[in-house]
């Protein structure tokens, strides 16, 4: 066959090309790992990580100490914005995904088209306005200014909606309306289990962008204490011209502040894999 | 009992987006009993989404629109507060007329240029290879390649902007030795460009990959019979076929660049050449928390989002009728 050759001489190529790329993804988390033991003459001066001076334990109970410890209060309230946030956001998204599914009334698609027309307002250009309109509502630089939009996903809508089609077969409805279970109680109870891995997925994606969210709170909170782990770590940053014994606060910081998202990412592939390919073959 | 409750009529959320004329159309998936006046049970599921969204993204949209048109004016030589007065469009002529403003969108312009192309082209290769049948380990590479967008967007712009700092980076360090004088906090351009290719190229790869997986096995056998090289099948057969990914892709990715705002915050401090006002979105952010001009912050922040729309509208049709004509052509 003539195909042979290049088939075969292409299969080196292939995995070197994606080695490439996989090194370009891998190396930066790499350095992140590795700068975060290092002092600050270690990191500043570019000298190589030995046994001899690997300070991770130092910056870590430096971490714990600095400004009497307000790093981990941040991280308290990243975890508190993006888990609280992101469970209710998954349940508000398949609460209003499965009644397009499920139901009929008038309207439906009109509805359903404002809400894909939601997905493209660029969040970042609603920010400012959302601040503006809570300086009027007096409820800037609290848990709620930050809080409650973090709760509206439109995506999470139409997701919510793709995967109620994919888990949820009509009879089982059916046969549960049969039994004379009431509306509500058989998504409580039938539909929401049913599409738990959608939930899950939602969920994910949800608790990422909570998590990662910068711009919000930048404009939304002034006291320190609300800040989520994002907004911390640019003040700290912003600090290092000055004072570069912040240098590595802020590299330990952002390697613990990574942790948490690699690892929901390496145990929920299925999910995001599912969600992205939702998002890519409907 | 819900039954009951959920059955009469009267708890039908009013301003749902009913319209007489439109309730023809039904989802053929839809397996709902289609009896009438059982609106309870999809108001009651609908109603939090939709008070949020109406709270979260309706309003603030309205409410920017109307701040967009006011202008504050301080009254006498500054004692006595401020006054807010209507000044029509006067705050979008501001900012229109305003070189910085302007400059922000030249920044955009030149960085969607270079970096939606290079983000495409890197997924879609990334992807192609790694659907073609020579790779072991398709996994592994597809969650490596995936993981920095699990990395928050500031922690992947501080990691590189150290990355970027002579004296830091060991990267640079190696590049010196092999004689290359790279600098490029003086490019902030390409510099924020390899940021957000390291965070998006890896997730819309797994999109493009998702597509591909999802291309009937018949008619890549078809090709196959036919004669067609790998090369001949991805260009020929693979890509068109994954148009609507591609079209997707790119819809969210002319709407993420637009938004611009993160890594070059990061920047602002190193990079010189990264100003207060590099993109519209900082542009805005400039103008209501230096300036406390929150008309002409609205103004442009209404402008970024009419851009926004109107880029959408674009790519959309113009993805709609290539499919259209494709459609054409195959009958």
């Amino acid at each position: 066959m003539s195909t042979r050759r290049p088939w075969t001489l292409s299969k080196g190529a292939v995995n070197g090309v994606l080695v490439l790329a996989t090194a370009y993804t891998l190396l930066p988390l790499g350095w992140l790992v590795t700068a975060a033991a290092k002092s600050t003459a270690d990191l500043l001066g570019g000298r190589s990580l030995t046994a001899a001076n690997f300070d991770l334990g130092q910056n870590l109970s430096d971490l714990a100490s600095a400004g009497d410890g307000i790093y981990f209060r941040w991280y308290l309230n990243s975890l508190l914005y993006a888990g609280i946030g992101s469970v209710l956001c998954a349940l508000v998204c398949v609460g209003a995904g499965y009644a397009f599914h499920v139901f009929s009334f008038p309207g439906k698609e009109t509805l359903f088209g404002l809400v894909l027309l939601g997905v493209l307002v660029p969040t970042t250009a609603l920010a400012l306005p959302m601040y503006l309109l809570a300086s009027e509502l007096g409820i800037v630089n609290t848990f709620w200014a930050v809080f409650l939009p973090s709760l509206v996903n439109p995506f999470g809508v139409y997701l919510a909606r793709v995967f109620c089609a994919g888990y949820i077969p009509g009879e089982v409805l059916e046969a549960a309306r049969t039994d004379g279970a009431g509306e509500l109680r058989t998504f409580w109870s039938i539909g929401l289990r049913m599409v738990m891995p959608g939930f899950v997925t939602v969920l994910l994606f949800q608790f990422t962008a909570i998590w990662n969210n910068f711009f919000l709170p930048l404009v939304m909170l002034s006291d320190n204490r609300l800040f989520p782990v994002s907004l911390g770590l640019f003040t700290w940053n912003a600090q290092t011209r000055a004072f570069p014994e912040y240098y590595p606060l802020v590299v330990t910081g952002a390697l613990l502040a990574v942790v948490p998202l690699v690892l929901a990412f390496v145990l929920l592939q299925r999910h995001w894999k599912a969600g992205l390919t939702a998002g890519a073959v409907k | 009992m819900t039954t009951r409750a959920t059955r009469t009529k009267g708890t039908a959320r009013p301003g749902s987006g009913a319209r007489p004329g439109a309730t023809t159309r039904t989802s053929a998936r839809a397996a709902a009993p289609r009896r009438r006046g059982r609106y309870g049970a999809p108001a009651v599921l609908l109603a939090p989404f939709l008070v949020l969204f109406t709270a979260c993204t309706l309003v603030p949209i309205g409410y920017a629109v109307k701040l967009s048109l006011f202008t504050e004016h301080r009254s006498g030589l500054g004692f006595g507060g401020t006054e807010t007065v209507f000044t029509g469009l006067g705050n979008y002529t501001r900012a229109l007329q305003d070189e910085a403003f302007r400059d922000g969108f030249l920044t955009i312009t030149q960085y969607c240029l270079l970096y939606i192309p290079l983000m495409t082209a890197l997924a879609l290769v990334l992807a192609l290879l790694l659907d073609s049948a020579l790779v072991r380990a398709k996994r592994f590479f597809q969650l490596a390649l995936f993981i920095p967008h699990a990395v928050p967007g500031i922690i992947a712009a501080l990691v590189w902007m150290y990355l970027y700092t002579p004296g830091i980076s060991p990267v640079l360090d190696v590049l010196e030795t092999l004689g290359a004088q790279p600098d490029p906090l003086g490019h902030p351009l390409p510099a924020v460009v390899n940021m957000a290719l390291w965070q998006w190229s890896g997730y819309n790869m797994v999109i493009f990959y998702a597509a591909l997986q999802a291309i009937p096995r018949e008619v890549l056998e078809a090709a196959v019979i036919d004669g067609a090289g790998p090369l001949r099948t991805a260009i020929g057969i693979k890509i068109p076929l994954i148009r609507p990914s591609l079209a997707m892709v790119g819809l969210f990715t002319v709407i993420g660049s637009l938004q611009l705002f993160t890594e070059p915050m990061i920047l602002h401090n190193t990079a010189p050449g990264v100003t207060s006002t590099w993109t519209p979105n900082m542009y805005a952010y400039t103008a209501a928390f230096e300036r406390g001009d929150y008309g002409l912050a609205a103004a442009s922040s209404v402008l970024l989002a009419v851009v926004a729309a109107g880029l959408s509208f674009a790519v959309t049709r113009a993805t709609r009728s290539r499919s259209e004509r494709a459609r054409e052509a195959r009958a």
